[in-house]
């Protein structure tokens, strides 16, 4: 068979023809995957917070809650609970002074503040400096700190927080995404430590710790 | 030219990257690690298999003046097929390479072997051109990766087998060049001798 000629018709046609087609597979493979691809986004956060609370058994994507961050912007807030008690919170926090680009943490914080654990969610840092935020070596030194007596600054700017050779604006960035989460969850107020069963002070959310 | 020989052109005689230099922005920019350069590789390795076979399906039906645009259409779609199922199933993969899987549509590998290939000859050579031009691809991304990690971070496929930083460089963007230039080099005089 001879190749078709390009009239005006011909080309209209055959364009027409090959977009539906395309548009046609792409619906269908865009439904076939939509499920995983939702899965793997939620598993990807669930993972996330549980390396940051080790111990909950709620599902805490469920009832995330915002806050505002007070500069016009909101994190999401993961309750963590057993059996029912709140053990801490996830917070989704981020930075922009990152060297390039967003960093993204999720951080775990005890209800008194104290934080438990910090995942790199996402970062685009100098590959073999700044990207050894997401090493245990240097976010395991805020391990079991509160950020009430523990000043999230690097040593440099006159705080106490180790930062990496060679990558202090990454290091600044992260103390900054801690500071927000933390500033947030706890709307600057110093978090009640003094009692055992202190939680913060979320009153507008009380509803929803009280319920469970 | 037999299959035989059509498919193994892509490794060696018309290698895209090596000889003929075709596609270097997503091979510069995915192959910090070997196993993200195989990734590249292995997801334009499908688009070039799948868009072949099609074109050159349609070849007599596609009419000469928007040959162009109607190779972009199926090209586009195969990339998109492959960007959400590589979302769906390995997105941490996904993650890494990023924009890149969105930009096979533009590599060039993908429209040359549409336009210098598949549209010319049949579905069986067009799918074993696919083949093997993919496979060379995946192939010089592995050795360029795999140089880059072991060099850069002394590891290969995040296994670590130095202790230290490894020579930075090579991770780094100017290491890419550095690297693919050194291996170019080295082709040319293997085919020299």
């Amino acid at each position: 068979m001879a190749k078709i000629e390009s009239s005006f018709k011909n080309m209209t046609l055959s364009l027409t023809l090959i977009s539906l087609v395309a548009s046609a597979c792409l619906a269908f493979v865009y439904q076939v995957t939509k499920g995983p691809i939702e899965a793997s986004v939620l598993n990807k956060k669930i993972t996330a917070i549980k390396t940051v609370i080790p111990d909950f058994n709620n599902n805490p994507d469920s009832e995330m809650f915002r806050l505002p961050t007070g500069d016009g912007d909101s994190l999401d807030i993961y309750p963590a609970k057993k059996d029912g008690n709140l053990i801490g919170y996830a917070v989704n926090t981020y930075s922009t002074s990152g060297f390039s680009g967003n960093i993204s943490l999720m951080a775990g914080f005890r209800t008194d503040g104290t934080i438990i654990n910090i995942s790199v969610l996402e970062q685009k840092e100098t590959p073999g400096l700044g990207t050894k935020i997401a090493e245990p070596q240097f976010k395991d030194q805020f391990s079991g700190k509160n950020p009430a007596d523990f000043d999230l600054k690097v040593k440099k700017d006159g705080g106490q927080v180790d930062a990496i050779t060679a990558a202090t604006i990454s290091s600044r960035a992260f103390c900054d995404a801690l500071q927000r989460a933390y500033k947030t969850l706890f709307s600057g107020k110093e978090p009640n430590v003094t009692t055992t069963a202190s939680v913060p002070d979320l009153s507008q959310h009380k509803t929803i710790s009280t319920l469970n | 030219m037999n299959q035989l020989q059509n498919f193994t052109k892509g490794f060696f005689k018309e290698n895209p990257i090596l000889v003929l230099v075709l596609g270097t922005c997503p091979t510069l920019a995915t192959t910090s690690s070997a196993l993200n350069g195989m990734g590249m590789g292995i997801a334009t390795t499908f688009v070039l298999i799948g868009s072949n076979v099609v074109i050159s399906l349609l070849s007599k039906f596609i009419p000469d003046k928007v040959r162009i645009p109607a190779f972009i259409v199926i090209i586009a779609s195969f990339v998109t097929i492959v960007d959400l199922f590589m979302q769906a199933y390995v997105p941490s993969l996904y993650e890494k390479l990023g924009i890149f899987i969105p930009l096979i549509v533009v590599n060039c590998i993908v429209l040359g072997r549409a336009e210098a290939f598949a549209s010319k000859n049949t579905v069986f050579s067009s799918l074993v051109d696919g083949a093997g031009m993919g496979l060379g691809f995946t192939m010089a991304l592995g050795i360029l990766g795999s140089f880059r990690e072991i060099v850069g971070s002394g590891a290969i496929f995040g296994h670590k087998f130095i202790k230290g930083d490894g020579v930075l460089v090579f991770i780094l963007a100017p290491g890419a060049f550095l690297a693919l230039g050194y291996l170019i080099a080295l082709i040319n005089k293997l085919k020299r001798t």
